[in-house]
């Protein structure tokens, strides 16, 4: 019997191969450029010039713009990440549910996920947002004659962006589905003869068992939120105003070095970057044994 | 949900009628539901009808979707394009560079996946740990440094920076199709073998066909994610001519001065089409892959 897959290195080599050239081509190699150009001062002209730490330093000493984009940065991850899952489980638990309009309602509520990463989407969103935009003239209608200038302030600027991002639940909302689907009515009915409630059906049925894949989310998620871009950049036409309320880090990282070609002070940037979003990760995956409930069989 | 719905009469016919009892709460779910996803499409009707709208309207009358008068003008005057470039220009680059790089990354993914998932071979693990990590790496850390190396081979103002990359397999894809072979039984494989064919003869004659949703999915994807690309083009292409459809909408944008709302809105509708079209044709493929492998 010979059904395992028979060890071959060099045809294995051989598929992979692609992989592993365009790894070191496009990850490693640039990665390490990048790591020696975060030590250097360089504008894309001349040649690199050594300067030790003093971009790490300038950053976290010298640059007040750095702490804004830091600040806007984790209010949208920390709001909007959240707000996007819990939007994503409710919806999911509404549809969870045999009836012929489910189908559909997925399908509406899925639509924003495929098209929010778009410049359509984001020149949308910000005239909806404007000031004579559809938002305020119906809360005119509804009354309310005090027009909200979403765009002149910082903080409403950045939950215009918090909110685009929560619009787009659906993909996590899909998810959740077809985890809800995995599990057993047993559960519920059992529940039900001891007499829960569906507080605590949530509580103690739902929530544990879908908690793998809560924390899937929640992972794959901050770090995608943590790289945003496109809609600060078209939102705030390339300024993250007002006042940097909208300024995330990759739109600064971005000016810094196709705008002001500081690229030694945005490599730097870029790999504390990578060290927040890991230690982001590596946080939750500690955490994770407090909250995350495997069965046996996943792992 | 339960508790709070049932009614003190329902309860003694609760065994034996079914459909009474639950009509009006059927009705309040369909309500609410259908209410909510309205809200949720509220912004993408609003820019359908905006659209045809005259420009002069498009604020005064924001709180109505119905346009008054009804134009079609927008879409003549959008099409006609910008920077002195059809917008049919604009959709043909994005069409060239999402058709090479779709093809490039489901050919080349299926090939490293058939490689990860059915031949054993010494450091697999490795480089299947490379590949996961390789999922998460912000793509900020290796942006400028590719930039440099894309601009000192002369690949600036080319589709090439956007395109080539994806001739070698993408992460998200690779997986997906990993996790679809390895449901395939090995026995076609054997069988196969036994047929005379050589390793590339079970990746194009047994694997190749069995995997063509996992392809399907991937392609999908691909097309969502090059055709709503922003960062790539702004960085690489800086001639009109050259421009794809995300980045010509940015120049609608910056010329808003002229407050030509309705042009800009016009194509704004005409860069979604294809996506909500895709969407509305292939969505199981859609759902597979999302729901299987967390695919955005």
């Amino acid at each position: 019997m010979k059904l395992r897959p028979a060890g071959d290195n060099l045809a294995g080599y051989a598929f992979i191969s692609p992989f592993i050239i365009g790894f070191l081509a496009f990850t490693i190699i640039p990665m390490v450029i990048s790591l020696y150009l975060s030590f250097t001062s360089y504008d894309l002209f001349t040649t690199p010039q050594w300067v030790g730490l003093a971009n790490y330093i300038e950053m976290f000493t010298g640059d007040e713009k750095y702490w804004t984009t830091i600040k806007v940065t984790f209010t949208y991850v920390l709001a909007g990440v959240p707000l996007r899952l819990t939007f994503a489980l409710i919806v999911a638990m509404l549809l969870n549910r045999a009836s012929r309009m489910v189908g559909i309602y997925r399908t509406l509520f899925y639509l924003p996920s495929i098209i929010g990463g778009s410049v359509a989407v984001a020149i949308m969103w910000r005239n909806i947002f404007g000031n004579e935009g559809t938002i305020n003239q119906i809360l005119f209608f509804m009354g309310i004659d005090q027009k909200i200038y979403w765009y002149q302030d910082p903080t409403s600027a950045l939950w215009t962006l918090i909110m685009l991002s929560v619009w787009q639940f659906g993909s996590s909302m899909l998810i959740f589905l077809a985890g809800l689907k995995n599990i057993s009515p047993e559960y519920y009915e059992a529940a039900s003869v001891d007499g829960a409630n569906p507080f605590q059906k949530f509580f103690k049925i739902t929530l544990p068992l879908l908690s793998p894949i809560i924390f899937f989310n929640l992972v794959m998620q901050t770090i995608s939120a943590f790289m945003t871009f496109t809609p600060a950049y078209i939102i705030s036409k390339g300024e993250g105003g007002p006042l940097d309320g909208t300024l995330l880090y990759s739109l600064y990282l971005f000016q810094k070095a196709f705008n002001f070609f500081q690229m030694g002070y945005a490599s730097a940037m870029a790999w504390v970057m990578l060290l927040i979003v890991g230690l982001l990760t590596l946080i939750l995956f500690k955490t994770s044994k407090y909250w995350v409930h495997y069965e046996s069989k996943e792992g | 949900m339960k508790a709070v719905h049932e009614s003190p009469q329902a309860e003694p016919r609760q065994l034996q009628m079914q459909k009474p009892k639950f009509n009006w709460k059927k009705w309040l779910y369909h309500l609410v539901t259908g209410a909510f996803a309205l809200l949720m499409l509220y912004p993408i009707l609003w820019l359908l009808m905006s659209s045809f709208k005259e420009s002069s309207q498009v604020f005064v009358t924001a709180h109505s979707l119905i346009p008054d008068p009804f134009i079609l003008s927008n879409y003549v005057q959008g099409w006609e394009g910008i920077a002195g470039q059809s917008f049919g220009t604009f959709i043909k680059n994005s069409l060239i560079i999402v058709g090479f790089s779709t093809i490039g990354a489901v050919i080349s993914s299926s090939l490293i996946a058939y490689g990860f998932a059915r031949i054993s071979f010494k450091g697999k693990a490795f480089w299947f740990g490379c590949m996961m990590v390789s999922m998460m790496l912000p793509h900020e850390v290796v942006m400028i440094p590719q930039y440099i190396i894309f601009a000192k081979i002369g690949w600036l103002n080319s589709f090439l920076p956007i395109i080539v990359p994806q001739f070698f397999g993408h992460a998200f894809f690779i997986f997906l199709m990993v996790q679809f072979i390895r449901n395939i039984p090995i026995e076609l494989d054997e069988a196969a073998r036994i047929d005379g064919c050589g390793r590339f003869g079970i990746f194009y004659k047994v694997i190749l066909p069995l995997i063509v949703p996992a392809m399907a999915t991937a392609a999908i994807f691909s097309f969502y994610w090059k055709w709503e690309d922003l960062i790539n083009p702004v960085l690489y292409l800086n001639s009109p001519e050259k421009y794809p459809v995300s980045l010509a909408l940015k120049l609608f944008l910056d010329s808003e001065t002229a407050s030509n709302w309705g042009a800009m809105f016009a194509m704004s509708v005409v860069s979604l089409l294809p996506v909500i079209l895709i969407f509305f044709l292939f969505q199981k493929y859609i759902v597979e892959g999302i729901s299987t492998s967390g695919l955005k």
